[in-house]
Parts: structure tokens; C-alpha cells; sequence
């Protein structure tokens, strides 16, 4: 059983899907959702447990020997970002049967899990396989359940967000499709780590550079690099709670690692950061998201948006670690991206209680809410601190890796334009904490009180562990850095 | 008990207390028994350990490592034995002074208030006790997210301006500042704990010492050192017990005292005073000792005037510290000691005042020492402990600033030394005077007395007494302070 592990993980959200799909009854379809989220840590802490001890594991689809079938291979790096997607699947299911239930007509109830099954199973399979165009194929999957899954959001103006995703994503994944095409004629073959291994002599031929290009823009749209994170705004915004909570947390997470994929261990260090200017490029855009994003969002009236705003500014810490390219960078990019999901799914999460008691998320509508909803509003502050970096959190430990990279590069300015950029968080959190503590309730407030404890666990769950993984960093720094030296010495 | 279990108590006692102040807020009397006991109980517990330290011993606490190189880790050392003394003694007065201002004043939500102040001192306590840089900051920020819903306690418009110029100075400063110091200083030093001598010598020089300098200095924003001092008046829309406690001791003393810790344990004094980088720090402490007072001259409203007065006399220790020498450090540190107990007691005033007869302009002051005598006598003392005048404690500071001054050659800080002197009894002095001997007597009939409710006159009674005390024993804190080991 033990030796099957990687196929499990991708096949049980599969077939629960598939199962899910004939429920005609959203308790019950949730009630399947839950169990297959329950189980999938389970799987995938196991298979941390074992590459962390005993190295990368290889599968064997079907008992296909690779290149010919597909491979799975799960080393630390994946193996991380695998139990990041389950571990928030599994905290999150708990929260939506209520939230769901309140946002979405009973009889899409089931869609609504079929569809979260869909996008669990294909961001899984992005993240466990080894082959190129498996990984298209899983990125599909994942991308047209989540045109669903927003679609399926109250807000008429959902649909319009999802329409906007559907077309940005398919440009995406054709361009993606393109890139591996160029690889696979050039390499003949779609394993990656064969890819790897042919590459080397070939590098800097037209077809492998168009090749690269056609793979980082595709799958820079998919992770919401500035500036091609417009489809983000609106389809976090008007997505049903749970799915935002969801997907800021896993979907955009996937997107980088599949970057981090193809530039370290396909192309190699050597070759995009030394020979490219893959850094340079990397880096003005990372910055231009962390300020651009960080001041819009400044400005959003709708706290969902806002949200959605610093998730785009907070992806550009993350691609700023991978543009530094250096030990401490790459840890911080990487550890940023399991801190990240902790605190803006805690957010998102409380947004959603919000949405349950008051049904908007308007800052107007915020006005004196700290008062009847203190423990949410705390989460609030909590989960914004992390945003912020305040020390203590997460967030300090991904900007003291951030900050380090730049200073062991000699990169002054770059350490002062971290955090400068981080102080503009401060405004925008501050706004909201502003309104909910000291202003006079809102008509809708004045009501509001503390969410049911199905949601109120989860969310204080995530919100505790932003805590506590600023605390103790074992298990997240730990594994990042041992995931950054893997990325740096390429897979060979 | 071992010093190691000291310093686990003295972390937990005020959060225990933030507790407990909550689950028994159904009974206000008992509420603040909790944060008394509190307050007396931390007090032995630090007490208890600075006799350890005055025998020499220097109790650890290593928590656990955040990251490599990173521990949350404290160690006792004699600045931040005293500092740590002085807070939590004035802790068992600023509470005694509470119940009596906060009730005298009706104001709402005490609950939060007594809470939000236990952590806030239970994280001075941690800044007092760090071990190393990183967990300093981390309970620096603490402090400052900490005390800021009790400088927006009043929730109005006023205070929610207060807060946001707060909250942006100090955090801006030390996570823009502060922050990449830190990162700079544990790539190139390879540490972060703090050590006798300094961890920069022989690592750093020149331009690298002067700009780590400045980033430092300015980063720890909560030393107000000019231009970052604007927070400091912000925060006087506080209630006063607020601005006594945390606005004239913990919060700024938490920043000089990290300026000053700074200097010793991560330059060292050799280092800075053989680079030379220290001469524009002496200027700009200078600058801003003098500047400070100018202001303080010109503010009318009695709590602005003496904020500004904070900000001229945490210039003080800065300058302690700048002049990198081993009296420069004691003067600078006893400062620390000194202004604490003289400025409460002047802020303990200004809220009695406001309790009492609701005024907050110092012009509107005349003649109301005849029906707060008793106030206005303590005002006066506080004065001159601040001015520096015997019999009370400011003179010692001062004195061994001047000696320390001399030391390092630099006769002109001398000078500025008298000249703020004078500043100080400007804006000081006819305060009391006026309110004594201004405006006309109502004929006849000797004034009624109207003083503000009995606890705060005992705690205004216990620190006017701190300052003449402090000034017939400061050996205590002087044998202390030269503890410090400064090689």
C-alpha cells in the first residue's frame, strides 16, 4: 500500500469527484469532500515523512517505466507543497458546509464539491508529476473547476470574473502547452528530469529559449505575477468564501512551485540566472507587484478585493525570492509560500464569517463590528500582523529570509524596498482595523455576533498557526531550506 | 528559586495577570486587586533577581531558536536589571494612580485598558532581559501594537489620529530602520547576541559603523530621537496614566535603553569611539536636547509640554550613549532612572489636575495651587528633579553625563548640558509658581481645597518621595551601573 502512496493522492480526490457528482444532497456531497480533505494530509504527511528520510520517491504510473509513461517523483520540494494543498483542503471543509450553504443555491450545492474534488485532484497532480504535459493536464483540470467554482459565487458579477479567468487562464495554458512543445522537440521527451539531463548541451539553442519564454510567461499568469494578475481581483472578489479561502491559499502556491520546477530543476540555475536575465526581469516585476498591488489595494472599499490585492503584492515576495536565487532568498520564497497560505486563508476565512453574519464586505458595512464579533475581528488582527511581518508571526520569518538574501547579495536597496513595501500593508490592515474597532456600528453590525463554532475552528486554527509557525519554524523553514538547496543543485 | 525561573516568572506574572484582569471584570474592585497583585508581585520577582545581579550573577534563559541563529533567548545584565527595576516599581504607583483617574473619570472600557497595560509591561520585560537583538525586536513590536488601543483608548477622532501617527512612526521606523540593521548586522557579525564589547568590532569599520549607526539610531524610533520624535506628543491623547507610565517611562526608556544597549553590546564603545562615527550622534542628541525644550517652551497645553520635555530629556541618554565613554554610559543610564520617577510624577500632576478641575492648558493653570496645594507641591519637586537641581535625583544623571562629557573631550556638550538646564526651569518652573503665587486670592475667605481622588495623591505622594530619596542613595544604582561591563 505504502509503495502506491503518490497515486493516491491524485486518484482518491478523483474518484471522489466522480462520486460526488451523482449526490443530489449537499450535506452528503460535503460530508465526502470533508472525509477525502481528512485523508489527504494523511497521504501526503506520509510522504514527507518518507522523502524526508529516505529520499525522492519515483512512481510508476501503471507500471510504465518512464520516459515512456508517466512518472510521479515526490522530493522535499513537492512534498512540501503537497501537504500545504491537503493541509488547507483539510481545515477549510470543516468551515464551508455552513458558509456554502449560506452562499450558494442548495440544488449547485454538490456542484460546488465536485468541483473543489476536481481542483484538489488537479492541483495535486501539477504538483506530484513528472511529466510536462501530464502537468498541463492536471493544470486544465484545476483551472476549469475554478471557473466553476467562482461562477458558482451569489454576485452576478462572479460570472464575469470567471468568464475574465477562463480567458486569461486559457492563454495561459496555451502558452504553457506551446513551451512544452518546443522542449519536446528539441529533448523528445516529456519527463522532466530527462528534459533536464538532454538540455544541457542545447541550451541556448532558439527553440529551448522560446521554449523557456513560451513556459514562464504561461505559467506566470497562472501564479498572478505583475503584471499579468488581472483575472485575480475580481475572481477572488466575488468567489463564494470558501473557494477564495481555497485557491489564494493552494492555486497560486501550485503556479510557483510548477515556475520553480521548470527555471531551477529543468533549466538550472546556471543556465536561467546566470546566462538570463531571467533574474533582473524576475526581480522588476516582483517589486513592481509588491508596491503597485500593495497601494491599489490600499484603495479598495470591498475588504475581499483588498485581500485579493495583497495576495498579488504578497506573490511578489515569493517571486522575489525566486529571482534572488541564493540560498536565503529561495528559502524565504519558499517558506513565504507555505506563510502565505497560513494568513491570507485566515483572512479570507474570516471574510467569510463576515459574509455569514452580515452578507457584505464592504468597509462601510465593517463599521464598529469589533464589538460584536471581538474573537473574529482579533483573527483579523492577528492574521493582518502576519501580512504586515510584525515579528513573532510568519510573516517575519519569510521577510528575515527575504532581507538576508538581499544583504548577502550586497543588495542594500532591495533590503529597504522589502520592507518599505511591507510598512504599506500597514495601511491597508490598519483601515479595516480602524473601522471595525473604533467606528460607530454600522446598521448591519449592530446585529452581527460571533460565527458558528464549525467556522470559527477553522479559522482560528489558521490564524493560531500563523502564530505558531512564526515561533517554531522547524517544520516550515526547516523543510524550505532543504527544498532550496535541492532547487539550487538542479535535478540531475 | 534560580535566576533562570526569575526571569520565566517575570515574562509570565503580567500575562498571567491580562488573564485573569478579564475573567474577574464583573467586580471592578477585585479587577484591580488582580492588577495590584500583579504589580507587587512582579515587583519581588525582579527585585529578587537584581540582588542576584548585584552579587555578580547573571541569570539566562535560552526559549528555543526560531531559526538558525535566531533564539528567543534572555540574559540579566545590569542596564537591564535597572530598567526593568524602574518600570516595574513604577508599575505598583502607575496602578494605585489608575484606579483613582480612571474611575474619577468614568471612562469606558477599563477592562481593556488594565489588560493591553499588564502586556504591555510584561513585554518591557521582555526588552529588559533580551538576550540578543531578535528578541528585543520582537518584543519591541510587541510594546508598540500593545499600548497602541490604549493610546486610541479614548476613540474619538482625535485619538484615532494619535494612533495612526503612532502607529506608523514606530512601526515604520524600526521595521524600515531597525529591521535591516538587524539583518545587517547578523549577516556581517555572523550573531545577534549581545555581547560585552560588541559584536561589530573587528567585523565592521568606518562608513559600514556609521551608517549601521544611523540606521540603528533612527530605527529605534521609540528614543525620539529628532526628526522621529512626532509620535511621542501624538500619544498624549492617551489617558494620562497611559502617558505617565508607558509615554514617560516604558515605551521611551525602552527605546534609549535599547540605544544604549545598542552601543554597548553590538559596537562596543571602542569601536564607536574609534571610529569617530559617534561625533554626529553627540550633534544630533545635542540638537534635539536643545530643540525639544524650544518646543516645550511654546506648547500651551500642559501634557504637549511635558512630551516635548521627554523628548529633550531621552536626548539625554542618547548622548550618553553617543559619548562612548564609561561615564557617558552611567550618566546616560541613570538618566534613565532619574527623568522616570521625575517625569511620572509631573505626568501623575497633569492628570489630577485634569481629574480634579478638568483643565488641560497650562495658561488656565493660574492660581489653582491654592486649591491643589497638594498637587502643585509635587509638581514643583518633579520639576526640579527634571532641572536638576539637589535635593533630588536628576542632579545625578546630569552630573555624570557632564563628567562623561568631559572625559571624551567634548566640552561644548557641557555647555548645551547648563543651557537645557535653563530651558528646563523656563518651562518647568512657572508651572507651580503661577498656579501658587498668580492670579488674585478670592478675598476673605481662604480657598476650598478640591484635590483629586485619594489614590492618586498617594501615588503622586510615593514618586515626589522617589525623587528625594534617589537623590540622597543613588549608590545603589551607581554600584549597578558599573556592572556594566563595557570591554
Amino acid at each position: 500500500m505504502r509503495e502506491h502512496l503518490p497515486a493516491l493522492q491524485v486518484v482518491i480526490p478523483l474518484l471522489g469527484a466522480v462520486i460526488c457528482a451523482f449526490l443530489r444532497r449537499g450535506n452528503l456531497a460535503w460530508a465526502l469532500a470533508l472525509a477525502i480533505s481528512l485523508i489527504m494530509p494523511v497521504v501526503a504527511g506520509l510522504l514527507l515523512q518518507q522523502v524526508l528520510s529516505s529520499g525522492p520517491i519515483s512512481y510508476e504510473m501503471g507500471g510504465w517505466e518512464p520516459p515512456f509513461g508517466i512518472e510521479y517523483r515526490v522530493d522535499v520540494v513537492n512534498a512540501f507543497v503537497l501537504f500545504l494543498v491537503s493541509i488547507i483542503g483539510a481545515v477549510i471543509m470543516p468551515y464551508a458546509r455552513l458558509s456554502v450553504a449560506a452562499e450558494i443555491a442548495p440544488e449547485r450545492v454538490p456542484w460546488f464539491y465536485t468541483m473543489y474534488l476536481l481542483c484538489l485532484c488537479g492541483l495535486l497532480g501539477i504538483t506530484i508529476t513528472n511529466d510536462a504535459f501530464n502537468a498541463f493536464v492536471f493544470l486544465e483540470v484545476s483551472s476549469l473547476s475554478t471557473y466553476t467554482l467562482i461562477a458558482l459565487g451569489k454576485d452576478r458579477r462572479a460570472l464575469l470574473a470567471a468568464y475574465q479567468y477562463l480567458i486569461i487562464g486559457t492563454i495561459g495554458a496555451t502558452f504553457y502547452v506551446v513551451g512544452v512543445g518546443f522542449l519536446y522537440t528539441m529533448t523528445g521527451t516529456l519527463n522532466l528530469s530527462d528534459i533536464a539531463g538532454r538540455i544541457g548541451s542545447i541550451e541556448n539553442s532558439r527553440p529551448i529559449l522560446a521554449g523557456l519564454a513560451f513556459l514562464t510567461v504561461g505559467i506566470s499568469l497562472k501564479l498572478a505575477l505583475f503584471p499579468l494578475h488581472l483575472w485575480l481581483p475580481n475572481a477572488y472578489a466575488y468567489a463564494p468564501s470558501t473557494a477564495t479561502a481555497f485557491l489564494s491559499a493552494t492555486a497560486t502556491k501550485v503556479a510557483v512551485y510548477l515556475l520553480l520546477r521548470f527555471l531551477f530543476s529543468v533549466f538550472g540555475v546556471g543556465f536561467v540566472f546566470n546566462e538570463l536575465p531571467v533574474s533582473e526581469v524576475l526581480l522588476l516585476l516582483s517589486l513592481a507587484a509588491m508596491f503597485g498591488a500593495s497601494i491599489v489595494a490600499v484603495f479598495q472599499e470591498n475588504i475581499k478585493r483588498m485581500l485579493a490585492y495583497s495576495s498579488v503584492a504578497q506573490i511578489g515576495y515569493i517571486t522575489l525570492g525566486v529571482a534572488l536565487a541564493n540560498k536565503s532568498g529561495l528559502t524565504g520564497g519558499i517558506v513565504h509560500l507555505f506563510n502565505h497560505a497560513l494568513m491570507k486563508g485566515g483572512l479570507f476565512l474570516v471574510m467569510g464569517a463576515i459574509v455569514y453574519r452580515i452578507g457584505s464586505v464592504k468597509i462601510d458595512d465593517l463599521a464598529g463590528i469589533g464589538r460584536q464579533m471581538p474573537l473574529t475581528m482579533c483573527a483579523f488582527v492577528v492574521a493582518g500582523l502576519s501580512i504586515i511581518g510584525a515579528p513573532g508571526t510568519v510573516g517575519f520569518i519569510s521577510k528575515w529570509y527575504l532581507a538576508a538574501g538581499s544583504l548577502e547579495l550586497g543588495l542594500w536597496w532591495l533590503a529597504f524596498l522589502i520592507v518599505i513595501s511591507s510598512l504599506i500593508s500597514v495601511v491597508y490592515i490598519g483601515r479595516v482595523v480602524e473601522a471595525a474597532w473604533f467606528r460607530e456600528p454600522s446598521a448591519a453590525a449592530r446585529k452581527a455576533k460571533e460565527p458558528p463554532l464549525s467556522m470559527m475552528g477553522p479559522m482560528l486554527l489558521l490564524v493560531a498557526s500563523t502564530i505558531y509557525f512564526g515561533i517554531d519554524t522547524q517544520l516550515t523553514a526547516g523543510i524550505a531550506a532543504r527544498a532550496a538547496d535541492i532547487l539550487l543543485m538542479g535535478l540531475k | 528559586m534560580n535566576g533562570d525561573t526569575l526571569i520565566g516568572l517575570a515574562l509570565l506574572i503580567p500575562l498571567i495577570g491580562a488573564v485573569f484582569i478579564p475573567l474577574t471584570a464583573w467586580n471592578p474592585n477585585l479587577r484591580e486587586t488582580v492588577t495590584l497583585l500583579t504589580a507587587a508581585s512582579l515587583f519581588f520577582m525582579v527585585a529578587a533577581m537584581a540582588m542576584r545581579v548585584l552579587d555578580g550573577a547573571r541569570p539566562e534563559l535560552e526559549v528555543l531558536e526560531v531559526l538558525p541563529g535566531l533564539r528567543l533567548a534572555f540574559e540579566v545584565e545590569p542596564l537591564g536589571m535597572l530598567f526593568a527595576c524602574v518600570a516595574s516599581t513604577l508599575w505598583i504607583v502607575n496602578s494605585i494612580y489608575s484606579i483613582g483617574y480612571m474611575r474619577g473619570n468614568n471612562e469606558p472600557r477599563q477592562t481593556q485598558f488594565y489588560v493591553c497595560f499588564a502586556v504591555a509591561l510584561a513585554s518591557t520585560m521582555g526588552i529588559a532581559f533580551a538576550a540578543n537583538l531578535f528578541t528585543l525586536f520582537l518584543f519591541y513590536e510587541v510594546l508598540t501594537l500593545s499600548t497602541y488601543p490604549l493610546v486610541t483608548h479614548k476613540a474619538d477622532e482625535n485619538a484615532i489620529n494619535g494612533g495612526r501617527v503612532y502607529l506608523l512612526i514606530l512601526l515604520g521606523t524600526s521595521m524600515v530602520l531597525l529591521l535591516p540593521a538587524i539583518v545587517a548586522t547578523a549577516v556581517i557579525a555572523g550573531t545577534l547576541d549581545f555581547a560585552p564589547g560588541g559584536i561589530l568590532s573587528g567585523k565592521a569599520d568606518g562608513a559600514m559603523v556609521g551608517m549601521l549607526l544611523a540606521l540603528f539610531m533612527f530605527g529605534i524610533g521609540k528614543a525620539a530621537l529628532m526628526p522621529f520624535h512626532r509620535w511621542l506628543p501624538a500619544a498624549m491623547v492617551a489617558p494620562t496614566p497611559v502617558s505617565a507610565l508607558l509615554h514617560a517611562v516604558a515605551v521611551v526608556k525602552a527605546g534609549v535603553f535599547t540605544a544604549m544597549k545598542v552601543v554597548l553590546y553590538v559596537f562596543g564603545i571602542d569601536l564607536l569611539a574609534g571610529s569617530g562615527q559617534n561625533d554626529w550622534l553627540i550633534f544630533l542628541a545635542s540638537a534635539s536636547l536643545l530643540i525639544g525644550s524650544l518646543v516645550a517652551l511654546t506648547k500651551d497645553n500642559l501634557k504637549a509640554r511635558l512630551a516635548y520635555s521627554t523628548v529633550s530629556q531621552l536626548a539625554y541618554v542618547v548622548l550618553g550613549a553617543a559619548l562612548a565613554t564609561s561615564w557617558g554610559v552611567i550618566g546616560g543610564s541613570m538618566h534613565i532612572a532619574m527623568h522616570a520617577v521625575g517625569k511620572i510624577t509631573l505626568f501623575f500632576c497633569a492628570g489630577a489636575i485634569y481629574t480634579a478641575a478638568h483643565k488641560t492648558e497650562v495658561s488656565e493653570l493660574t492660581g489653582l495651587g491654592r486649591t491643589m496645594p497638594f498637587t502643585f507641591a509635587a509638581f514643583l519637586i518633579g520639576s526640579l528633579s527634571i532641572i536638576g537641581l539637589p535635593p533630588f535625583g536628576g542632579v545625578w544623571g546630569k552630573w555624570y553625563l557632564a563628567l562623561g562629557a568631559l572625559d571624551a573631550g567634548h566640552v561644548i556638550v557641557v555647555a548645551v548640558l547648563m543651557i537645557s538646564s535653563l530651558l528646563n526651569i523656563a518651562y518647568l518652573l512657572p508651572i507651580p509658581l503661577k498656579a501658587f503665587f498668580g492670579g488674585t486670592a478670592a478675598a476673605g475667605r481662604p480657598a476650598k481645597i478640591k484635590e483629586a481622588p485619594l489614590p492618586c495623591l498617594i501615588a503622586i505622594g510615593l514618586t515626589s518621595l522617589g525623587c528625594l530619596l534617589l537623590f540622597f542613595y543613588p549608590g545603589v544604582i551607581l554600584q549597578l551601573l558599573q556592572l556594566i561591563p563595557l570591554r
